[in-house]
C-alpha cells in the first residue's frame, strides 16, 4: 500500500462535490470520439485506409495529429509535475523532447515516406531478408508502444484518484480497462483514419486548455515571469536552486549519469518511435511529411515553452506539500493548480479542474489510440501476414488480424498498467524513448544511409539494443529496490541509472556494425540502389 | 498545397526495373542530389546533437555558471533552455528551405523521368 493510495486527497473531496461535471465533460468527449470512429469506420475499406488513413490527410491536418500523438500525458502530466518538484531539472524533458524532432526532419520523415508502406518494418526490411527483419522489427515495435502504454496507463489511474476520489485498486482498475476498452473500440473500428481525427481534436483540446491555464497562471504574475520563478523559487523553499539545474539530479555522479543518459534517450528516441513513424504515410508524399513535421515543431514548440509557465506556476501557487501528497512523482501538479488558479473553495476552480482533467484523460485515450494502432499494424502487417503467412494473405485477413491483435494489445496494456501507477509518467516515457533509440534508430539509419548494412547487422542490432535496454530497466531502480519502484518491496536492481540509454544506445549502434561487419553475406547492391533511389526521389511512392 | 500537381496516384506508374534504379543511382544526376541532402543533413544533425549535448553537460556539470543570474530571477540556464527552442526553430526553417530550393526540384525530375519511362 503506497501512501497516495491511503491518502485522502484534497483536491479529490473538492472535485467529488463536482464529480458530476467531470464525467459529463469526460463522457462529451469519449461520445464525440465515439462518433468520429464510426464515421471513419465506415469510410475503411482498404489496408490503405486502415493502416495509413487512405494517405490523404493534409500536411497541416497529419502536424497536428502527430502532436496530439507526441504530446501525451507524460508531457502534459508529467513534465508539469517534474519541474513542479524539481524546478529546472524538469525542463530538460520538455527540452529533449522537442530538439529530438530535428532527427525525425532532417534524416527519418522523408525517406520513410518515400520508401515504406504502412509501418517502420517496411524501410527496415527493404533489402533485407524480409521474415527475420519483420519479426525483429515487429517485436521491437510491440516492446517500445508497450513500454509507451505502460506510462498513458499510470496516468490515467492517477487521474482517476484524484478527480473522483476512487482510491482504491479496484476501482483504478476498472478505469484503466475502460480507458483500455475504449482504445479497443478506436482502433479496430476506426483505423488510422479514425485514430488521426481523434488526434486532432485532442492536439486542439490540450493546447487551448495549456494555453488557457498559461494565461491565467501569467495573469497572477501581472506577465512578469522573473516574479512567477521567483514565488516558485521561495515557494518550494528552495530557494535559487529551484531555478537552476541539479535538484533532482545533482546529487552525485551516478545521478548526474542518470541525467546524461535521460538527454541522450530524449534526442535519439523520438525518430524510432513506431506510432510516430507511421503517421508519416498517412499524407500524399515526402513533401507533405516534411511540413507535417515543421507544423508539429511549431506546435510541439509552444506547448512545451507553456510547460514552464505550468510547473513553475504550480510550484508557487501551491505547496509542496499538497503536491506530493496527492501523487508521490507530481503527476496532478497540473489539474491541481487548475483547481487553485480558479479559487479553491469556488465553482470556478472546480470547473477548472474538471475541465483541464478531461482534456487530460482525452489525452491519454487519444495516445493510447495511436500507439495500439502502431503495434497492432506491426503486428498484422509485418508478422502476420509476411512472416506467418509469407505474403499470402488477402488485405481482408491482414486487416482482421490487426484488429485481434488491437484486442490482445488492449488487454496487456491494462494488466501492466495497473502496475505502473506510482512512477512518474514522464520518466516512464523517457525509457519508452531510450528502448526506441538502442532498437530502432540504429536500423532505421544504417538501413537508410549504410550501403554495407546486412541482415545480421540489422537483427543484431535490433535485438541487441532491445534486449540491453529493457535488461537495464528490469534491473534498474525503477522495477525494484526504490520506494517508488514498480516493486517497491523486492530488490534486485543492481544496475544504477533509471534511464538506460547511455549504455544501450551505442549499445545498439555498435551491434548493428559489428553484425555488419562479421556476416558472411553479401550486402543486395541492387536492393540499396532501389531504397537509396526512392528514399531520395519519392520514385515509386504510393 | 494548392500549387502542386495533382496526386499522381491515380495514374499507372511504370515501376522501374532493378538495373534502371542502379543505373540512376550512379548518375550524375542522382549523386548531386545525395550530395547535396547529405552535406546539408549530416554536418547540421552533428551540430545540433553537439549544441544539446552542450546544454546537457554545462547544466550537469557547470551548476554555477548556469545559476548566474542575468536579470531579475532569469538564469543562465533559462536562457540557455530558450535558446534550444529558438535553435530548433530555425534548424527546421532552414532545412525546409534548402529542401525546397535544392532538393525537391532535383528529386522531381529524376522521379517524372523514371516514373514517365522512356
Amino acid at each position: 500500500m503506497s501512501p497516495a493510495i491511503t491518502h485522502v486527497h484534497l483536491a479529490a473531496n473538492e472535485a467529488s462535490e463536482h464529480r458530476g461535471l467531470i464525467i459529463t465533460l469526460f463522457a462529451l468527449f469519449v461520445l464525440a470520439t465515439l462518433g468520429i470512429t464510426i464515421w471513419a469506420g465506415r469510410q475503411t475499406k482498404d489496408a490503405a485506409d486502415f493502416y495509413a488513413g487512405g494517405r490523404q490527410f493534409s500536411a497541416f491536418q497529419n502536424g497536428l495529429a502527430v502532436s496530439g500523438d507526441y504530446m501525451s500525458a507524460a508531457s502534459f502530466l508529467g513534465i508539469a509535475g517534474a519541474i513542479a518538484l524539481f524546478g529546472y531539472d524538469g525542463f530538460l524533458y520538455s527540452i529533449g523532447f522537442l530538439v529530438a524532432w530535428l532527427v525525425a526532419l532532417l534524416l527519418v520523415a522523408e525517406p520513410l515516406r518515400n520508401s515504406g508502406r504502412y509501418t517502420m518494418g517496411d524501410v527496415l526490411a527493404y533489402r533485407m531478408r524480409q521474415r527475420p527483419v519483420r519479426t525483429a522489427a515487429g517485436t521491437s515495435t510491440i516492446v517500445v508502444s508497450i513500454f509507451y502504454l505502460l506510462a498513458q496507463m499510470a496516468g490515467a489511474g492517477v487521474l482517476v484518484s484524484l478527480l473522483l476520489g476512487i482510491t482504491s485498486d479496484a476501482g483504478k482498475i476498472l478505469i484503466v480497462a475502460l480507458v483500455g476498452v475504449l482504445m479497443i473500440v478506436y482502433v479496430s473500428i476506426g483505423g488510422m483514419k479514425g485514430t488521426t481525427w481523434v488526434q486532432m481534436v485532442k492536439a486542439v483540446l490540450l493546447i487551448g486548455g495549456t494555453i488557457l491555464i498559461t494565461f491565467l497562471v501569467l495573469l497572477k504574475f501581472n506577465f512578469n515571469i522573473s516574479d512567477l520563478l521567483g514565488s516558485a523559487a521561495e515557494n518550494s523553499g528552495k530557494g535559487d536552486a529551484f531555478l537552476e539545474p541539479g535538484l533532482q539530479y545533482g546529487a552525485d555522479g551516478t545521478t548526474k549519469l542518470d541525467f546524461l543518459s535521460l538527454g541522450i534517450a530524449l534526442v535519439l528516441g523520438t525518430a524510432g518511435l513506431p506510432h510516430i513513424l507511421i503517421r508519416f504515410y498517412t499524407v500524399p508524399n515526402a513533401k507533405a511529411a516534411r511540413k507535417s513535421v515543421n507544423w508539429a515543431i511549431g506546435i510541439i514548440g509552444g506547448f512545451y515553452l507553456m510547460t514552464i509557465a505550468l510547473g513553475f506556476g504550480a510550484a508557487a501557487l501551491i505547496s509542496q506539500d499538497e503536491i506530493i501528497a496527492s501523487n508521490p512523482s507530481g503527476n496532478t501538479a497540473a489539474p491541481l493548480l487548475a483547481l487553485h488558479l480558479g479559487g479553491v473553495d469556488s465553482a470556478w476552480g472546480a470547473i477548472l479542474l474538471a475541465t483541464i482533467s478531461a482534456v487530460a484523460f482525452a489525452t491519454i485515450l487519444a495516445v493510447v489510440a495511436g500507439l495500439t494502432l502502431a503495434s497492432s499494424s506491426s503486428f498484422a502487417h509485418d508478422i502476420y501476414a509476411n512472416v506467418i503467412r509469407k505474403g499470402k494473405a488477402t488485405e481482408k485477413e491482414e486487416m482482421r488480424a490487426a484488429r485481434w491483435a488491437t484486442v490482445l494489445i488492449g488487454i496487456v496494456s491494462i494488466a501492466l498498467g495497473a502496475l505502473a501507477r506510482d512512477l512518474n509518467v514522464a520518466g516512464l516515457v523517457a525509457l519508452a524513448f531510450a528502448v526506441a533509440a538502442s532498437a530502432n534508430l540504429p536500423t532505421i539509419l544504417y538501413s537508410l544511409f549504410w550501403k554495407r548494412f546486412t541482415t545480421q547487422g540489422a537483427l543484431w542490432s535490433i535485438y541487441g539494443g532491445l534486449i540491453v535496454a529493457v535488461g537495464l530497466v528490469l534491473f534498474s531502480p525503477v522495477v525494484s529496490g526504490d520506494p517508488k519502484a514498480m516493486f517497491p518491496d523486492v530488490d534486485f536492481a543492481w544496475f544504477p541509472l533509471k534511464n538506460p540509454g547511455i549504455i544501450s544506445i551505442p549499445f545498439g549502434f555498435a551491434m548493428g556494425w559489428l553484425g555488419t561487419v562479421l556476416s558472411k553475406e553479401e550486402p543486395d547492391a541492387k536492393k540499396f540502389a532501389e531504397l537509396e533511389v526512392r528514399s531520395l526521389t519519392g520514385t515509386g511512392a504510393h | 498545397m494548392a500549387a502542386e500537381a495533382p496526386p499522381p496516384s491515380k495514374e499507372q506508374h511504370k515501376l522501374p526495373s532493378p538495373e534502371e534504379f542502379t543505373e540512376v543511382q550512379e548518375s550524375a544526376e542522382f549523386g548531386e542530389l545525395r550530395r547535396s541532402y547529405r552535406s546539408f543533413a549530416f554536418p547540421l544533425t552533428v551540430a545540433f546533437i553537439a549544441w544539446y549535448l552542450l546544454y546537457v553537460l554545462l547544466s550537469n556539470y557547470a551548476g554555477g555558471f548556469m545559476g548566474t543570474k542575468l536579470f531579475g530571477n532569469i538564469n543562465v540556464a533559462l536562457v540557455f533552455g530558450v535558446l534550444q527552442f529558438l535553435t530548433t526553430f530555425l534548424i527546421a526553417w532552414w532545412y525546409s528551405r534548402h529542401a525546397a530550393a535544392e532538393l525537391d526540384p532535383k528529386a522531381e525530375a529524376i522521379k517524372t523521368r523514371m516514373e514517365g519511362g522512356a
